[in-house]
C-alpha cells in the first residue's frame, strides 16, 4: 500500500447488527434501533433486547438533536490520516429524546468540513448540537453522522 | 465459594526481567526468564508445575512454556480476557484450581515487548466490528482517547482537576524514584513538567499516560500447606473476584446508564462480600494505573471513599507513604513498568514480605487490581 492509500480515515467495519445504522445514515436518517415488543430503545444495536428479551426490532428515527456529553482533543501519535488533521475532537452526543443513548462522533463546521474544523472553545459539555452526514472517500464511501453546533 | 477459596492459597514465588524500553530477547524467553526465577524464589522445580494462567493477549501459549522451562503433566490452563482487566484474574483462577484440587504448583505470568513493539491501536486491519465501528471512523483511535472521554465528564460531574490527576502521576513517580529497577527511577516529577507536557488527548497529558515497557513478570501458587514449606514467607491469596456489570461496554462505556460507575464496583462487591476485612483495614494498595484517572474511579468502585470523591481523596498527600492510602509503591505502571499491570501484583507480595523499595511498615494487607474500565479483576492479599 502506498503512504497516499493508507492516509485514509477508517470506515465504520459494520456487523449484521449494526448495517442498518448505515445503511439509514446513507439515505441522511438517524435512527437507533429499539425493541418492537417493549419499545425501549438500544445502543449499540444487538441480536435481542435486553429488557424484555424479544428478538423483534424496528429502527427509530431521531430528530437528530443533542447534547455533547464529553469531548476529548486528540494529539499525536495517531494514525497518518487523522495525524494530518491532529489536533481534533471527538465528541460523545447525548441524544435530546433519548437521554442515555449516546454516539460518538465529531463536531464540524460543515457536513464535509476536516475533524479540525471548529474552534476548540467552542468545544464544552452541554452545547447544543445537530446531526448531518458526511460521506467519506468515494462517491460509493460509507456514510457517517456528523455533529454541528446548534448556534454556529 | 468464597469460603473456599479464603486463604487456602498462596504466592510463593515472584520473578521479572529487567524493564526497558527494549530489550534484545524475545518476548518467549524474557517469559522463561521471568517463570523461572520465580519458581527459584519459591524453591520449587519446574517439574513440579501443573498449572498456568496468563493473558488473552499473552502471544506465548502454555505450550511454549511447558515445554521450554520442563513443566510435567499439566492439568489446569487458563487464559483471561480483556487486556489489564485479566492480570488479577490469573493469579484468581489459579488459586480456584488449587483449592479445588485440581492442580497443585501454579504459574502465572505475562511477558510483553510493548515498549520496542508495536502500538496495539494502530492496526488497522484488525478492527472489532464492536464497538469499533462506533467510534475508530471519529478518531477515538487509542485507549487514552477512550479513557480521556470518561476522565472529562468524571471532571464535569464532579469537579476532579488536573492537579488531582497530577496527585496521582506523582505517588507513583515518587515510589519509582525509590525503586532502582522502575524506568523512571532517576527521573524526578515536578508539578510545572506536568503542567506543561504535551497533550495526548484532552483532558490527558503526557505524564497521565503508562509507560511503553519490554519486560516479563511471574508469580508462583500453592496451597497454603506446601507454602509454609517453601523458601519465602507466603502471601495468602485472601479473595479474589471478576467484574463485568450489568450493561457494561468496554472501555467505551458511554452507552451504559451510568458510564462512570464501572467494573471495579462490580469486583469489588464480591471482593468485600468474601473478605474478612474492608476497605479500611487495607495498608497499601496497587491500582491500576493505565491512566490517572483510573485511580479515583477506583478508590470509589473499591470503596475507599463515597461516589464522587475519589479524586478528593488523592489530596494532602493521601497516597504517598505515610499518607492514608500508599499507592503502587513500586511506581506502577505509570513510573515502574507497563506489563498489563503484573508488577502491581508483585509488588503487592514484596509489600507483604516486607521487601519492598517503598515499604509500608508492618503492611499485612494489600489490594491489587486490574484495568478498571474493562471487564475486571481484583485480588486481596494477606500476609
Amino acid at each position: 500500500m502506498t503512504a497516499a492509500a493508507t492516509a485514509t480515515l477508517l470506515t465504520p467495519v459494520t456487523d449484521d447488527d449494526g448495517a442498518p445504522f448505515w445503511e439509514y445514515a446513507a439515505r441522511g436518517e438517524l435512527r437507533i434501533q429499539a425493541c418492537s415488543g417493549c419499545k425501549r430503545l438500544r445502543f449499540p444495536p444487538r441480536p435481542c433486547c435486553p429488557y424484555c428479551r424479544s428478538f423483534e426490532s424496528e429502527w427509530r428515527r431521531m430528530s437528530g438533536r443533542g447534547r455533547i456529553w464529553s469531548f476529548v482533543i486528540a494529539h499525536p501519535p495517531l494514525l497518518p490520516a487523522y495525524a494530518e488533521q491532529a489536533p481534533y475532537n471527538a465528541i460523545v452526543v447525548e441524544l435530546a429524546e433519548a437521554p442515555g443513548i449516546r454516539l460518538v462522533g465529531n463536531l464540524v463546521a460543515r457536513p464535509d468540513a476536516p475533524l479540525d474544523s471548529v474552534d476548540r472553545a467552542r468545544l464544552r459539555i452541554g452545547a447544543a448540537v445537530k446531526v448531518c452526514f458526511h460521506r467519506m472517500g468515494s462517491a460509493d464511501g460509507v456514510t457517517v453522522p456528523r455533529w454541528l453546533l446548534e448556534r454556529p | 465459594m468464597g469460603a473456599l477459596v479464603k486463604d487456602a492459597t498462596a504466592i510463593v514465588g515472584i520473578g521479572q526481567t529487567p524493564f526497558a524500553k527494549r530489550l534484545d530477547e524475545p518476548e518467549k524467553t524474557l517469559a522463561c526468564r521471568a517463570i523461572l526465577a520465580a519458581l527459584d524464589d519459591a524453591g520449587i522445580d519446574a517439574s513440579e508445575v501443573d498449572a498456568f494462567a496468563s493473558y488473552t493477549m499473552e502471544e506465548t501459549d502454555e505450550v511454549e512454556i511447558a515445554k521450554s522451562i520442563g513443566a510435567g503433566d499439566v492439568t489446569f490452563f487458563s487464559k483471561v480476557g480483556y487486556g489489564g482487566g485479566g492480570s488479577c484474574a490469573t493469579v484468581g483462577h489459579l488459586a480456584a484450581a488449587i483449592a479445588t484440587g485440581q492442580a497443585s504448583v501454579g504459574v502465572a505470568w505475562r511477558s510483553r515487548k510493548r515498549g520496542s513493539g508495536k502500538r496495539p491501536w494502530t492496526d488497522t486491519q484488525v478492527q472489532l466490528p464492536t464497538p469499533a465501528q462506533w467510534t475508530r471512523p471519529f478518531g477515538l483511535l487509542r485507549p487514552t482517547d477512550e479513557i480521556g472521554m470518561l476522565a472529562r465528564r468524571y471532571m464535569h460531574e464532579y469537579g476532579a482537576t488536573r492537579d488531582h490527576f497530577f496527585n496521582v502521576a506523582l505517588a507513583c513517580r515518587n515510589r519509582a524514584n525509590q525503586n532502582p529497577a522502575a524506568m523512571m527511577y532517576e527521573r524526578p516529577l515536578t508539578r510545572e513538567m506536568y503542567m506543561t507536557a504535551r497533550w495526548i488527548s484532552e483532558p490527558l497529558c503526557l505524564f497521565d499516560n503508562c509507560l511503553e515497557t519490554d519486560g516479563a513478570l511471574a508469580c508462583v501458587i500453592t496451597s497454603a500447606e506446601r507454602a509454609r514449606d517453601c523458601r519465602r514467607r507466603p502471601v495468602y491469596v485472601h479473595a479474589t473476584a471478576q467484574g463485568l456489570p450489568a450493561q457494561h461496554h468496554g472501555m467505551v462505556n458511554y452507552w451504559a446508564d451510568d458510564p462512570l460507575s464501572g467494573p471495579a464496583w462490580t469486583a469489588a462487591r464480591h471482593l468485600w462480600k468474601t473478605a474478612d476485612f474492608g476497605p479500611q483495614d487495607i495498608d497499601v494498595a496497587q491500582i491500576y494505573d493505565a491512566f490517572t484517572p483510573l485511580i479515583p474511579l477506583s478508590l470509589e468502585g473499591y470503596g475507599f471513599c463515597g461516589r464522587g470523591e475519589g479524586a478528593a481523596f488523592t489530596e494532602g498527600g493521601a497516597l504517598e507513604l505515610g499518607g492514608r492510602l500508599p499507592l503502587n509503591t513500586s511506581g506502577g505502571g505509570l513510573s515502574e513498568a507497563y506489563v498489563h499491570g503484573f508488577n502491581l501484583i508483585t509488588e503487592g507480595v514484596k509489600q507483604l514480605r516486607g521487601t519492598s523499595t517503598a515499604q509500608v511498615p508492618d503492611a499485612a494487607t494489600c489490594l491489587v487490581t486490574a484495568g478498571e474500565g474493562v471487564p475486571t479483576s481484583a485480588l486481596l492479599l494477606r500476609s
